[in-house]
């Protein structure tokens, strides 16, 4: 989000900045709702596997948060640079955490599991 | 050692300076660089929720899992009212902006909190449903994790809520003035954030469930 | 939690059982005595500081001042020095428990005269108290005070933020003393694994005490680095460019990054443990789907980078404390902020070597194993750059650089320790002996106590400005490095004859030499801690013959050397622009270090706020009600918090403005110090002549 907009721009230039948000914004809502219904949609109707069905609605979560990041939060390697490196620096973190996790406590699911308690 | 060969940081006041004056942009930003840093704790807390949940979904013991516990429907109004309060705070976002005035700002706003809200009011009834069916959160690891997840993002939601409702008034008091903006721009970050958690939310937790 | 509840027990489940004497009182056998006596003694001790303390604040009419200049005080340069202050305090008990468990096993071959229960609450307490409430509060403290100054800022991005870390960090290590008054703290060692801490094993307060203590420390260390990384991210100095800035800035950005990312896990595995032990879930309760090692997963996660969060500073501090007595730039700038940022990074891919043994197939243990040793080779470079500093320079032996020196060969043997251990293999060998608590002393009292020591002698100065006396200091420091080896050495070798960590007694009479051999070097680091107060005690008395108000008593290379000692609140009369990295050295060399300003500007500070003391104090109740069940203590408290949080957003006027003639004056009263101290050269830096000016170095000390 910008600060309040200096008193630099013309009202003209404004007006254009300002629709050409709101057009960010329209498309955001939009395409989110596809991105969501989708999904919903899939999980609701299809008639898929399980592992394939959980990827497809992995990629569709992440398409719809990239929308998000882009169309309503306006991230980027244009203004918001340093925010955007900021995003990816922890998304790197979090996937070796979360990756790490799941393979550390998949493999002792399988090797340490304890017979099933009554 | 004459002025002209010395820079005179009085005459042309560096990033520094104009950043004392939190007042202006320099000052705002930090705030809000500092705002995106606590964002990003925010965001490791959720992911290592998620990754105990992950890593419990197998740990039913027994009792009920995702098919008879989830109610879909409400899961999907619950994210089409979060979607369109993602959408109204960044209307009110715009208003700031460009200068629209109170009322208007005022009134996206509300309609964002008043969604916050409906949103909140489905989930709890949701959770109630789900004890009533045997899922409480000492039943099983699995609904732990669940009960971990999914009731700390709506307490983000209610916090994120009576943020908003102080914002309002802070803006019947002062009007629109320099903290409250400032106040106004972080919680459209948090509001964001929190849709994006959201989206993991359903689809790690109730889409993939139903799977 | 109904209100006829509430009525019938209005201290929860607080009783008279709670005392430390009760149980002594009601059963006098030998060990109810000898271990009621030492629990008592330790609780009298703190009720004693309490009154101590209240009565000569009293006496001296020094509340008014102590809330109006120090608790409300939203001054980096203040919360920094409380912070340090903190940390002296629990270092004293810290080290005193670890006295007392060196004892009971130099006598452990009989037994000793320590109960199980008291011994497993001194590691406890011990570990807890040393991570916790002395090595992050003091490394928080230097790295307040120092950074803002390194990076010729004012202050901070967020000072009432950092006023709110102080106030609970302080409420965690209140919560962790009264302890020792009611109640029993948890025995489950400083890392705390359920099941052993569960509800079904410890439903006493003692995990309750260490799960509310963390929690708010780990939510102040959260902040701080959110804090301090925006600060250096945003608030340089004109011209201070990221590859300009000094190593302790730097490392003090990465352990800060570090923080913000590697504290969450913590929260998150504290926060589930304290879900199953009141609410009855499950996540790592043996029954119905817990999972324990979902536990020692996260916690590790947390763990392995808190300790890089731990030893950054110090590897900071030893950078400029190498560098500035060796009259010579730090050598290999951009290898020094590269291994920097590695081993941050690299902290975040290790943390499974802390668990090897704990049943995950070969492969996962390889490949973390492989990771833990890649770490050591961005710290060996940071080794040989402060070697290669020292080669050719003009080295002065003062006690900061006794601590670098004794740093550097002790630290090195405690990395290899490390590097012995990331393989899996060895490590199955010698995991939760006492090899691996000589590993991690030995990284961790010459690695981040010798610098956070070295740090405080070398800052002292210019923080109160006056010098500590250097021969006492030459005391503290010889018997901290000769009786830390003293201490951990006997263990290594204990370790591989097969001694488990934790042991409260053993029947191995082989052990004993060496046992005896280590509370030895415990009783010499006890006299290193006393020679440390003493030196503080006769520094103060001597303080006139050591006074640099100039600011630069050691030919200082940073930006904080370049104010008066101590500062002004305002920390700079004018901001100044820099050209280059050891920007002070920059300008002392072009003639620039002390020019009037052609003007002087208003300058407008923060000011005080209640909020840092407020939720601290109400943090600490709402904890304390936390663990002994007193439900309407942590509602009232709960909402005590948050109206206070939310009154603040509401507050405005909350800056005030120190007028340009003030600044101008102080200025010129600080260049008259200046004019009119002579300046000396290096012979003389540890004597009485030294008033904090320095004499242009020579020629021919590499630059």
């Amino acid at each position: 989000m910008m600060a309040p907009a200096g008193d630099g721009a013309s009202g003209a230039s404004r007006g254009l900045e300002e629709r050409a948000e709101l057009r960010s914004y329209g498309w955001g809502l939009g395409l989110a709702l596809v991105l969501t219904v989708t999904p919903f949609a899939l999980v609701h109707w299809a008639a898929m596997p399980g592992l394939p069905l959980r990827g497809l609605i992995g990629v569709f979560a992440l398409a719809q948060v990239i929308v998000h990041l882009r169309f309503f939060l306006q991230l980027g390697f244009g203004k918001k640079r340093e925010i955007t490196l900021l995003l990816l620096f922890s998304a790197l973190l979090l996937l070796i955490m979360l990756a790490g996790t799941i393979w550390i406590m998949a493999s002792l699911a399988t090797r340490m599991a304890l017979p099933v308690q009554p | 050692m004459s002025d002209a060969a010395m820079p005179d940081f009085t005459r042309r006041p560096g990033p520094a300076e104009r950043g004392d004056d939190e007042d202006g942009e320099a000052g705002a930003q930090s705030v809000l660089v500092g705002f995106w840093l606590f964002l990003m704790s925010d965001a490791i807390i959720f992911g290592m929720v998620f990754a105990t949940y992950v890593t419990s979904t197998a740990a039913t013991a027994g009792g009920p899992g995702p098919h008879a516990l989830y109610d879909i429907p409400s899961v999907a109004l619950q994210t089409v009212l979060l979607l369109a309060s993602s959408f109204t705070v960044g209307m009110a976002s715009l208003a700031l902006k460009y200068r629209h005035g109170a009322p208007r700002l005022i009134g996206w706003l509300l309609a964002t909190l008043a969604l916050g809200v409906a949103f909140l009011g489905l989930e709890i009834h949701d959770f109630q449903a789900m004890a009533a069916k045997g899922g409480s959160p000492s039943r099983s690891g699995f609904l732990s994790a669940f009960f971990d997840l999914v009731p700390l993002h709506g307490l983000h939601v209610a916090g994120g809520s009576i943020w908003l409702a102080c914002l309002i008034g802070q803006m019947a008091m002062y009007g629109v003035d320099a903290p409250v903006k400032l106040g106004i721009l972080r919680l459209v970050l948090f509001w964001h954030f929190l849709d994006i958690v959201w989206i993991a939310i359903f689809s790690v937790v109730y889409l993939a469930g139903m799977t | 939690m109904s209100v006829g509840g509430i009525l019938a027990h209005p201290l929860g489940r607080l009783d008279r059982e709670s005392l430390p004497f009760w149980q002594m009182l009601q059963d006098p056998s030998r060990d109810n005595v000898i271990n009621g006596s030492i629990a008592s003694g330790a609780a009298l001790m703190v009720v004693i500081g309490a009154i101590a303390t209240i009565a000569l604040l009293t006496k001296y009419r020094k509340w008014r001042v102590l809330w109006s200049q120090w608790l409300t005080s939203p001054d980096h340069k203040k919360i920094g020095i409380m912070y340090v202050v903190l940390a002296f305090v629990m270092l004293v008990r810290a080290a005193l428990e670890a006295v007392v468990m060196r004892a009971q096993q130099a006598f452990g071959l009989d037994g000793g005269f320590l109960s199980p229960d008291h011994f497993a609450q001194l590691f406890s307490t011990h570990g807890t108290i040393m991570i916790f409430f002395v090595a992050m509060p003091f490394l928080t403290g230097l790295i307040n005070y120092i950074v803002p100054l390194q990076i010729g800022t004012r202050d901070v991005v967020f000072p009432v933020l950092n006023s709110i870390s102080l106030g609970l960090t302080a409420a965690g290590a209140a919560l962790v003393m009264i302890s020792l008054c009611v109640g029993e703290f948890s025995t489950g060692g400083w890392f705390g694994y359920p099941p052993y801490t569960e509800a079904d094993f410890n439903p006493g307060v003692g995990p309750d005490y260490w799960i509310w203590a963390l929690t708010l420390a780990s939510l102040a260390s959260t902040f701080t680095g959110i804090n301090i990384a925006a600060t250096v991210y945003r608030k340089r100095a004109p011209g201070m460019k990221l590859m300009y800035l000094p190593l302790f800035t730097w490392t003090a950005l990465c352990a800060s990054i570090l923080m913000i990312f590697a504290m969450p896990p913590l929260t998150v595995a504290t926060a589930q443990l304290a879900l199953d032990r009141y609410l009855g879930f499950h996540y790592f309760t043996n029954a119905l789907g817990g999972n324990v090692m979902n536990y020692v997963n996260l916690f590790w996660m947390f763990g392995h980078p808190e300790v890089y969060i731990l030893v950054l500073p110090s590897l900071g501090v030893y950078s400029e404390v190498i560098s500035t007595f060796s009259a010579k730039a730090l050598f290999g700038y951009r290898s020094m902020v590269m291994a920097t940022m590695a081993i941050a990074v690299l902290s975040f891919a290790v943390w499974l070597h802390h668990f090897f043994t704990m049943g995950q197939e070969a492969n996962i243990n390889a490949a973390f194993g492989i990771a833990s040793m890649l770490i050591g080779i961005p710290t060996g470079v940071k080794i040989y750059d402060w070697m290669w500093t020292m080669v050719r320079g003009r080295v002065r032996f003062t006690v900061p650089m006794i601590y670098a020196i004794g740093f550097i060969y002790l630290f090195v043997l405690g990395g290899i320790t490390g590097i012995l251990l990331a393989s899996p293999t060895i490590d199955y060998q010698v995991h939760n002996t006492v090899f691996l608590v000589a590993h991690f002393h030995n990284t961790a009292i010459p690695g981040v106590l010798f610098g956070l020591l070295a740090g405080y002698h070398f800052w002292f100065p210019k923080v109160f400005g006056f010098r500590l006396d250097e021969r006492l200091g030459m005391v503290s420091a010889t018997c901290w490095i000769v009786g830390f080896m003293l201490a951990f050495f006997p263990l290594y070798a204990l370790g591989l004859m097969g001694l488990p960590r934790r042991s409260v007694s053993y029947d191995v009479p082989a052990y004993v030499p060496l046992e005896i051999a280590a509370l030895l070097g415990a009783i010499l680091l006890t006299v290193a801690l006393l020679a440390l107060v003493a030196q503080l005690w006769v520094s103060i008395r001597t303080r006139e013959e050591n006074r640099v108000f100039a600011g630069d008593p050691w030919d200082g290379r940073s930006l904080e050397w370049s104010v008066s000692a101590p500062p002004p609140e305002y920390n700079f009369a004018v901001i100044p622009t820099v050209t280059g990295r050891d920007a002070f050295t920059v300008a002392k060399e072009t003639g620039r270090a002390f020019e009037p300003a052609s003007a002087y500007v208003d300058i407008e500070l923060p000011r005080n706020s209640a909020l840092g003391p407020v939720l601290g104090a109400t943090s600490f109740a709402l904890a304390f009600g936390l663990v002994w069940h007193i439900w309407w203590l942590v509602i009232l408290c709960l909402a005590a918090a948050v109206a206070a949080t939310i009154a603040h957003g509401f507050a405005r006027n909350t800056t005030r403005i120190v007028p340009a003639q003030q600044v101008r004056r102080d200025h010129r009263r600080w260049l008259d110090a200046v004019a009119a101290a002579r300046a000396i050269s290096r012979d003389d830096e540890r004597t009485s002549a030294n008033r904090g000016v320095a004499e242009p170095a020579l020629g021919g000390a590499a630059a």
